[in-house]
């Protein structure tokens, strides 16, 4: 679960990282009213889940209660447009008004989890307000790392460490081990996957403010904080995942592509090489769907209305490896699910193996239809019938 | 032999009387697994329908029956208690294969349990054909042989195992690591064991998108495994950046856990990345009459 900036600053605020002052808006006349009361330079910042709101005009700058509610307008008249990772963009409902800083310095602060190390790994670089892996990629050498020992935790030392190795200005020293102690801090209290600050200010009259917040936390650990269960709602599901979870699927078991294969796969593994095989046949995917454990007759149902309604399939390929999963289950689903669905029907390319498969193939033969016998073989005759 | 289990490991279940833990509890002994036992905290002195006792605590199953591996079918809040109660007892291997386990219990535990060997979470378990079988992997596609697997997936596993039994390559032991961003056991830590694993003449490697895993492996592989026929496949070639699919650990981000960095890394290192799951048997068997 991704947070706002909004909701990111409030966590910052419960573990004593320093926020500049705001306040959250749903109108362009919330904004001039909050102006109004309280006169001085604010910034108008878009709450969005995206990154690169500034190069799409989203944060804008105000004085006066009426350029406050005409950048607040202005910011929410249209979403935030699409980009490579986010192809839908997102509405914008929210925006945040906030102080301006005198800033003199910029840089970056971050949490996350390494994978290699199991440990949380704390990171630092002079170069803030821009996109860190652009950093990464440009000046490697300017992040400074530190991997954490979870049995013994934060202790100052490391702040300290990673200042003068990331060669942070001077201005920084002093609050900054701070600064990482309340990160730590969230990112325990909170089960966080990635706290980040970027850009970390220093303001010309030498305070150290968190400019924005990025914070994601682990969705399996929500159980422990009923509270986020509001900030969830608020937060938009893309189409995808609202699609996923409307057919009894996890939301990350669906994701659609622009082709015309239709795929279905029981395993994320498996999925996502049957997406591959589809490929390699030449043709082009239509979604990535995993369908899980256990699939049985309803649930077959769902995803295949799902791929035939939502995407562009000519052509539906389901490939099952029958593990704990009952080739026969699959099969008496498949039939099913075609014999009660309503929606328009495409062709099946059904591969069937595993447990029970010689039972599943000879249902789907009674039903008509013949499987497949290799994966390859299923990706090739879908390809060929979705070009047919 | 075979790699971190044989047919003399002596298996308990954690949640042994849970849907799942019963279940897979039975189809494990069928396949020969020596399971001597379980834990359901509350029904300590109860025997399941196979006639196995059941404990209270780990401490009691240990003392009871010396079980030297556990596997865990308990809900994902108390995994990693279950995981700390089987290291605590002394128990130097345990498998969990709960899903949705909290990330930061996985990276607290397995920092708090030096010299415990932990499988996933979030892991199918694995196997030695012909011997023993801890997990929900389906028997009857394995065949015992000499090829070591490892994958972070389950079902392509499945797929994978079947098509090298098809092609008469039989295997030594298949480890399913798990898809979550921090795992217990890597597939570095189950390279190292089949290097000095007299059964193992050859390993696959199945890799996917996401975290550098693989990467990891083929620095490795460079190092210390120069003579083994390995091979490697990377699953997820055409997702999308910044997307998991399914996995939580497969998402690419940046240039992070691109598909082009595992196949790089592989290639360097001598180990040729198959491009579909059926390229993979006649990869491997060519690499190994190369070695004879």
């Amino acid at each position: 679960m991704n947070l706002m900036e909004y909701q990111g600053k409030e966590l910052f605020r419960r573990c004593g990282i320093p926020v500049p002052r705001s306040h959250l808006c749903k109108t362009p006349g919330d904004v001039a009213a909050f102006i109004d009361q309280n006169p001085g330079k604010w910034v108008i910042k878009a709450q969005v889940l995206m990154g690169g709101r500034g190069k799409a005009g989203k944060i804008k700058f105000a004085t006066t209660p009426a350029e406050g509610k005409a950048a607040a307008a202005e910011i929410m008249a249209t979403p935030m447009p699409p980009n490579r990772q986010n192809p839908t963009g997102e509405p914008i409902h929210c925006v945040l008004v906030e102080e301006t800083l005198d800033i003199a310095h910029e840089a970056y602060c971050a949490i996350a989890i390494d994978r290699t190390t199991k440990r949380p790994v704390v990171m630092a670089s002079r170069f803030g307000g821009m996109d860190v892996e652009e950093v990464a990629e440009k000046h490697p050498e300017s992040i400074a790392k530190f991997f954490v020992d979870t049995a013994i935790g934060y202790s100052p030392f490391i702040g300290r460490e990673l200042a003068f190795a990331s060669d942070l200005d001077p201005g920084y020293r002093k609050q900054f081990p701070a600064i990482v102690a309340g990160l730590y801090d969230l990112f325990f209290r909170y089960g966080a996957k990635l706290v980040e600050i970027n850009p970390l200010a220093l303001t010309a009259d030498g305070k150290v403010v968190a400019s924005d917040a990025k914070v994601e936390l682990d969705d399996d650990a929500l159980f422990r904080h009923p509270e986020f269960a509001e900030w969830q709602t608020a937060l938009p599901l893309d189409e995808d995942e609202t699609l996923a979870t409307a057919s009894g699927l996890g939301i990350r078991n669906f994701r659609r592509f622009p082709g015309t294969v239709g795929t279905m796969a029981n395993g994320a593994g498996l999925a996502m090489a049957t997406m591959d095989a589809v490929k390699n046949a030449g043709g082009e995917i239509a979604n990535f769907l995993d369908v899980g454990g256990g699939a049985n007759a309803e649930r077959v149902r769902k995803c295949y209305e799902l791929v035939v309604n939502h995407t562009g399939a000519k052509v539906f390929f389901v490939n099952i490896f029958g593990g704990i999963t009952r080739g026969d289950e699959v099969a008496r689903g498949i039939v099913q699910a075609l014999a009660e669905t309503t929606s328009r029907k495409i062709p099946l390319v059904i591969r069937l193996t595993g447990t029970n498969e010689k039972e599943g193939r000879k249902i789907l033969a009674d039903a008509g239809m013949t499987p497949v016998e290799t994966m390859d073989e299923g990706a090739q005759r879908a390809v060929e019938l979705a070009a047919g | 032999m075979s790699i971190f289990l044989d047919k003399n490991s002596k298996v308990i279940v954690q949640g042994i009387t849970g849907a799942e833990g019963s279940y897979h509890t039975a189809r494990m002994m069928a396949y020969g697994t020596k399971i001597v036992g379980g834990v359901t905290p509350g029904k300590g002195g109860q025997k399941t329908d196979q006639g196995l006792p059941v404990f209270d605590t780990v401490r009691q199953a240990v003392d009871a029956t010396g079980a030297t591996h556990t596997c865990i079918f308990v809900p994902p809040p108390f995994a990693a208690d279950a995981l700390y109660e089987a290291y605590e007892a002394g128990i130097p291997f345990a498998v969990c294969i709960t899903e949705g386990v909290p990330v930061h219990d996985v990276l607290k535990v397995v920092g708090a349990t030096p010299g415990m060997r932990i499988v996933g979470p979030n892991c199918p378990g694995l196997i030695s054909p012909g011997k023993s079988s801890i997990g929900i992997m389906p028997g009857h596609v394995f065949k015992e042989g000499n090829v070591g697997l490892i994958s972070r997936s389950g079902t392509l596993t499945y797929e994978v195992v079947d098509l090298l039994t098809r092609a008469g390559l039989g295997q030594s032991t298949c480890v399913g690591i798990g898809g979550d961003p921090v795992i217990g056991t890597t597939f570095v830590d189950c390279l190292r064991e089949f290097k000095n694993d007299p059964q193992t003449a050859a390993v696959v490697v199945c890799g996917e998108i996401g975290g550098s895993d693989e990467e990891d492996a083929a620095a490795f592989i460079r190092e210390h495994m120069a003579g083994m026929p390995i091979v490697a496949f990377i699953g997820g070639r055409n997702a999308p950046a910044g997307k998991s699919l399914g996995h939580a650990g497969a998402i690419i981000s940046g240039n992070f856990g691109t598909p082009e960095s595992k196949i790089k890394a592989f290639t360097e290192a001598g180990v040729p990345v198959a491009d579909r799951p059926s390229a993979i048997p006649a990869l491997l068997a060519e690499r190994m009459a190369a070695t004879v």
